[in-house]
């Protein structure tokens, strides 16, 4: 990742229209879910939360995608990784960690489901479920409820490269195709569906499928988050034009276990993760920013500190936070439940 | 107040639901142009263009999928599955989408969706073209699950479908469509979800069902009544919230209960109905509850001996109702 572009002397960030501020932005999100995920993975292995599936790896591809976005007015329906994502556009580390702890306050679901579900219509992140890739037809009809009260947003939608072979993947980006509907579609290529290597997953290239549903596909290198910021900000363009969806592959590496009850030596060797956490999207920018003289390893310290501080306030409230209480196991079936009784 | 044919009362709700709201809207496959195969919209596309009367490409997941997408936005879509046995590819989105958004997102998001599927054998429609699909959804809290068997009761349940601010499966019975026609007020009324209805009263016996069998019933208790025996028969007209109340109180007026659905007997809605009048009243039956449903064959063969056999008719209905009363 050079700083300088060859034609003029502008950083490759100012040629894409961020200022230095934007540009250290991404970074703060990027080591925000950095950390965030690590405080995570310790807090299950301590035994204070349940379970944890993690991000790390993929945070430059998340966060990159959502500062191309119209974070006021677009729609969003990540997936279960996405936490660089859900905090970029607006949810806090606190109600991330109110989830993780199933703790009544947590406005993704209430302390009702598995962190990772997220949800808030504050913030136009749409409700997920655990059976991957429904998401995509939903991620459609949004996008058509938009185009037919002609509202300019777009709607953008993220999965895994193992949950492209469902066909709820393929249902909606055939709908999506004809109806030429604003929506991105981003697959995070991380290169294992659990235990399950890409090279079982796929013979050909999730980006060309696009050219069967009749719109642009491409794949870009998710470790780069100015790369993706530029792939994603192009295609919301193309959508809010009118011009249909676009279908972006993020090429990541899943650096972590699948989740907190996975052991990933028993399918992949350490030599392998180890050679990608070479390429690391977070200490790539962090270079990056050094190099254009706009960040210091000082700047450096001081954002790992802050964000130590924001996980360990999220995690004092959350963990002193109640659970939902049992009484209430039955409300929200239908709309109204629970108001007679109030 | 018109006489008009089932299919028209389907029709009505809809073109007046769609006039009354903007943010209604119908998607299905060949619902469009050619006003769907059993012209179930026909016109609809004519009165309110292409954008709201939508020929969706031929993909049950996509079309309850992006139906539930829109509905989380703010829409109210009425999704067409073509035959209800062409939905299980949707099933998915219904069971694991729909049902769920408003209670796992602790009442964040909802999905005001209106599922449309035509059930119902009986027109040489084979396998596929024949089934009862409410067995595979009833069970599914969050869903709410309507089957009307009268002109009236489609057009008041479709429009309270329509309003429900949750997702609602209306199970249309495709052998109702042009065979039953009814007197259908042109206001504006609704069939309250939820609430089961006293097609007839009577002492003999209590007869508990839904859709197409209350034909075959209602004319069975006619005759029946000439041999002396009365009938009291129960519309469940909802099947999901299920009428307990309603149930409860048709079982004990007579003491002797009769279920009767098309759909298969295992597993079917009627297990259901007898477990609550076990549960509430058993001590007020003179007779054990009988069950009369179709048979536990995977679905409904296309030869006309084959098919007859499988099917409910009238004569079928009134011998078990006899038999019960004789008890």
């Amino acid at each position: 990742m050079k700083a300088k572009g060859t034609i003029d002397q502008q950083t490759r960030h100012e040629q894409l229209g961020l200022t230095d501020d934007q540009a250290i932005e991404l970074y703060r999100y990027m080591m925000m879910a950095r950390k965030f995920d690590e405080r995570c993975l310790l807090l299950q292995r301590a035994g204070k939360i349940n379970f944890h599936v993690s991000g790390v790896g993929q945070e430059a591809a998340q966060v990159g995608a959502a500062f191309a976005l119209d974070r006021q007015e677009d729609y969003f329906l990540p997936y279960y990784r996405d936490y660089g994502f859900v905090l970029s556009v607006g949810m806090t580390a606190r109600e991330l960690m109110l989830s993780a702890f199933a703790k009544a306050e947590d406005p993704n679901s209430g302390g009702r489901q598995m962190p990772g579900h997220f949800g808030s219509k504050r913030l136009r992140i749409v409700t997920g479920s655990s059976p991957v890739t429904t998401q995509v037809p939903h991620a459609v009809g949004v996008a058509l409820a938009a185009k037919m009260k002609r509202q300019k947003l777009v709607s953008f939608v993220t999965f895994g490269e193992g949950s492209s072979n469902q066909g709820d993947f393929h249902e909606g980006c055939n709908f999506a195709g004809v109806h030429k509907l604003p929506v991105i579609i981003m697959c995070e290529n991380n290169q294992y569906a659990i235990s399950v290597p890409v090279h079982k997953q796929l013979s050909g290239k999730i980006s060309d499928r696009a050219l069967g549903y009749g719109f642009p596909g491409l794949r870009v290198d998710g470790n780069d988050v100015l790369e993706v910021y530029a792939a994603v900000k192009e295609a919301r363009e193309r959508a809010i034009n009118g011009e249909g969806p676009t279908l972006i592959e993020a090429m990541v590496y899943r650096l972590a276990p699948h989740s907190t009850s996975d052991n990933d030596l028993a399918y992949r060797t350490k030599e392998e993760v180890d050679a990608n956490w070479e390429k690391d999207g977070l200490p790539r920018y962090k270079q990056y920013l050094l190099d254009c003289g706009i960040w210091s390893e000082q700047q450096d310290e001081e954002l790992q500190k802050e964000c130590t501080q924001i996980m360990k306030e999220a995690t004092e409230y959350a963990d002193n936070a109640p659970y939902p209480r049992a009484e209430d196991t039955l409300l929200h079936v239908f709309a109204g439940d629970g108001e007679d009784a109030q | 107040m018109a006489m008009m044919e089932y299919i028209d009362a389907i029709r009505l709700a809809m073109k007046e639901e769609m006039a009354l709201d903007e943010n209604v809207f119908v998607l299905g496959e060949d619902v469009g142009v050619k006003g769907g195969v059993f012209t179930t919209t026909k016109g609809l596309q004519e009165l309110y263009g292409e954008d709201r009367v939508m020929d969706t490409p031929l993909s049950e997941s996509a079309i309850a999928g992006v139906a539930i997408g829109a509905a989380m936005y703010g829409m109210k879509p009425i999704a067409e599955m073509q035959y209800s046995d062409f939905m299980l590819p949707a099933t998915n989105q219904i069971i694991s989408e729909a049902a769920k958004i408003r209670y796992r997102s602790n009442n964040d998001w909802s999905c005001p969706l209106v599922v449309r599927a035509p059930i119902g054998g009986g027109i040489f429609g084979g396998l596929y073209h024949s089934q009862c699909m409410e067995s595979v959804f009833f069970g599914t809290a969050g869903l709410k699950i309507v089957a009307p068997y009268s002109a009236y009761d489609a057009k008041g349940l479709l429009k309270a479908a329509v309003r429900d601010p949750d997702p609602v499966l209306f199970f249309e019975n495709k052998k109702c469509y042009k065979l039953i026609k009814g007197d259908v007020p042109e206001d504006d009324y609704v069939v309250p979800i939820g609430k089961a209805n006293v097609l007839r009263e009577g002492d003999d016996i209590t007869v508990i069902s839904y859709s197409l069998p209350l034909h075959f019933i209602m004319q069975a208790a006619e005759e029946l009544e000439q041999e002396g025996i009365t009938s009291h028969v129960l519309d469940l007209r909802t099947i999901q919230p299920i009428d307990r109340e309603g149930i409860v109180e048709a079982a004990r007026r007579t003491g002797k209960v009769l279920i009767v659905h098309e759909d298969n007997l295992t597993g079917g809605v009627g297990g259901e109905v007898a477990a609550i009048i076990a549960e509430e009243c058993l001590f007020d039956l003179d007779a054990p509850i009988r069950r009369l449903a179709g048979p536990d064959a995977p679905a409904m063969p296309i030869n006309p001996p084959q098919e007859k056999a499988y099917m409910l008719n009238k004569d079928k209905v009134k011998t078990a109702m006899r038999e019960l009363a004789l008890f």
